[in-house]
């Protein structure tokens, strides 16, 4: 066994393990939790070359799972994430009054969404890639089901679109090279009509998927309406899928093929949804929907590194900022989608004007939610200025000033939208206020703050592991593929 | 126009030709049409459209390629899952919306 395959098997063991207990499958996290984070550490101190061949079958046919230095980092993120947003749930459960029979749905799905990410992120093989896209979906929009039917209805017709457009350009790729391996497209990859095809379909797929402006239209209604902790999942994890697949299209399968000019198109896609989501974020009454249009701009910044990325003479900072503001805002997001979640429930309505009182009532959540913000905003030190500050140092060594100035134009809208919330957490309370607190409920969006923040002061490390077997480290050399031990 | 009609056949083009056509009606039929029921087969269109192009590239003159024929049984695998839950979806937000307003659909369908 290897951790390759366990932290896609695990997951998988318990949605059947939670389907089969009902009502009693809560529980569950309370193992589920530690393992996956025993198994995602095991995973990022493995050998650089860690990979893993799915039932021995060899490539092109097989299933190369491979632990590169994104995938170390998202498959820790998202145990860290899953965990304290699981540990909250238990404690908290995503349910609407009236509604009791929703929370047990949620657990299968949980495991669901956490598989799927986590073969996603580990998989070079496009079909499987479009396997995993599919699971992650099918468990995003029943979580968004949770909160608002008419809006995940919305969510699944588009994702089903956008899935499609992904196959299409899957289907062209095996007529065109007859492998759907990422690692041996890139020694094979042309240039053609086909391939420019494929790839074109393909990234309009996933862009849907990750919902970068402007094809993020689903995602506020979906977000906002779902469950506190279903709307963590979902803006941490649901939308991270398709960027990761992307970053394996571009900056790997196909770095030969994609031009200058295609690359300035997606990083004009991510100035344009870190402006355009900035600003909506300014206009919400809604706290909720505030929160979710800043995930809006905070895709942005992901799509708006991939310009920098390929036009950086040392690519390693730019791929680190890249990767560090997906992991930056999975932790930040989800702990702000938790303290929110806390925060409406003792409030008097669910608009910004009505967190009157709550700083006095709920400190420590209101304190999370302002940790939460400082990452989000890019602010020292936390894991959101490292992320920021290294795509402003790219942005400026490449004279790409434009993109510099969204940089630093977006950090300060999200200040703007982001202390309008927490001020008005601070204005006087015209009715009292009951807090909700009691158990852990508070400790799960403080702590997931927290490591926004720590990961401010693990820079140097963050850098280096997300650098492990990097496309760009060695662009010749296919991956050392280890082969598993035979079976007992 | 004399198209190289029996070149295109032998060649096996017509089934992913055919495909594309499916494909460009499925799209057709998503954007214009409202109902999310006909969205849900019109996306099942493009899908028997995506296939049958899938399927049409394993074709070769002796042997068939199995990969795509694999790759062909997974995503429909995939596809019938997805239009299962869909529909799902779709009914019981019309089962929300009726209750929702009983005075309405009171008369025009009587509860059983």
């Amino acid at each position: 066994m290897s951790p390759l395959d366990l932290v896609v098997a695990v997951p998988l063991g318990f949605v059947v393990a939670a389907l089969m207990l009902g009502r009693a499958a809560r529980g569950l996290i309370l193992l589920a939790a530690p393992l996956m984070a025993g198994l995602a550490l095991w995973l990022a101190l493995l050998p650089p070359d860690a990979a893993f061949l799915v039932g021995q079958w060899d490539l092109p046919l097989g299933i190369l799972l491979r632990a590169d230095g994104v995938a170390r980092l998202m498959i820790l993120a998202t145990a860290l994430v899953i965990g304290a947003v699981g540990l909250h749930a238990l404690a908290e459960p995503p349910e609407k009054p009236g509604h009791a029979a929703q929370a047990e749905t949620f657990w299968p799905l949980v495991y669901l969404l956490w598989a799927g990410a986590n073969a996603g992120f580990l998989t070079t093989d496009l079909f499987n890639l479009y396997v995993t896209l599919e699971m992650v979906s099918l468990a995003a929009v029943a979580l968004a089901a949770m909160g608002s039917l008419a809006a995940a209805l919305r969510y699944f017709m588009i994702a089903l679109l956008g899935s499609l457009a992904y196959l299409l350009g899957v289907a062209l790729i095996v007529a065109r090279y007859n492998t759907v391996d990422v690692t041996l497209l890139a020694q094979v990859a042309e240039p053609d009509l086909a391939t420019l095809l494929a790839l074109g379909l393909m990234t309009a797929g996933l862009l849907i998927k990750a919902a970068l402006f402007p094809m993020h239209g689903w995602l506020p209604p979906a977000h906002a309406a779902a469950p506190a902790p279903a709307s963590a999942l979902l803006s941490a994890i649901a939308v991270k899928l398709g960027f990761v697949i992307l970053v394996r299209l571009w900056f790997e399968g196909f770095a030969d093929v994609t031009g200058p000019a295609s690359l300035q198109v997606m990083g004009g896609l991510g100035a344009g949804a870190v402006l355009y989501g900035s600003v909506q974020a300014m206009r919400q009454q809604r706290l909720k929907a505030l929160v979710a249009y800043s995930t809006v701009a905070q895709v942005g910044y992901l799509f708006l590194a991939f310009p920098l990325v390929a036009g950086a003479i040392d690519p390693g900072d730019a791929w680190a900022g890249m990767t560090l503001q997906a992991v930056a805002h999975m932790l930040a997001k989800a702990a702000m989608f938790l303290a929110a979640g806390l925060m409406l429930k003792a409030a008097a309505g669910d608009r910004i004007a009505d967190l009157g009182g709550l700083a006095q009532a709920m400190p420590l959540t209101v304190t999370a939610f302002g940790l939460a913000a400082v990452s989000l905003m890019g602010l020292p030190p936390s894991g959101g200025f490292t992320a920021k500050f290294l795509l402003l140092t790219a942005a400026i060594e490449q004279g790409a000033f434009l993109y510099a100035g969204v940089l630093i134009l977006g950090g300060l809208l999200a200040a703007v939208y982001l202390f309008r919330a927490l001020s008005a957490c601070f204005a006087p309370a015209t009715t009292p206020r009951a807090p909700v607190t009691g158990g852990f409920r508070t400790a799960e969006p403080l702590a997931l703050a927290g490591l926004a923040i720590v990961m401010g002061f693990a820079g140097t490390a963050l850098v280096e592991l997300s650098a492990i077997a990097a496309p760009w480290d060695a662009p010749a050399a296919a991956p050392a593929v280890t082969l598993p031990e035979a079976a007992p | 126009m004399d198209l190289p009609l029996p070149e295109i056949l032998s060649a096996g083009h017509l089934y992913a030709l055919t495909g594309a056509v499916l494909v460009g009606l499925g799209l057709y039929a998503f954007i214009t049409l409202r109902h999310p029921l006909r969205q849900l087969l019109a996306v099942n269109v493009v899908g028997a459209g995506i296939f049958l192009i899938l399927g049409s590239l394993g074709r070769g003159p002796e042997a068939t390629d199995p990969l795509p024929q694999a790759l062909v049984i997974t995503g429909i695998v995939v596809a019938v899952a997805l239009t299962a839950f869909g529909a799902a979806i779709i009914v019981r937000l019309a089962e929300t919306r009726a209750a929702a307003k009983p005075a309405d659909d009171d008369n025009a369908r009587p509860e059983p």
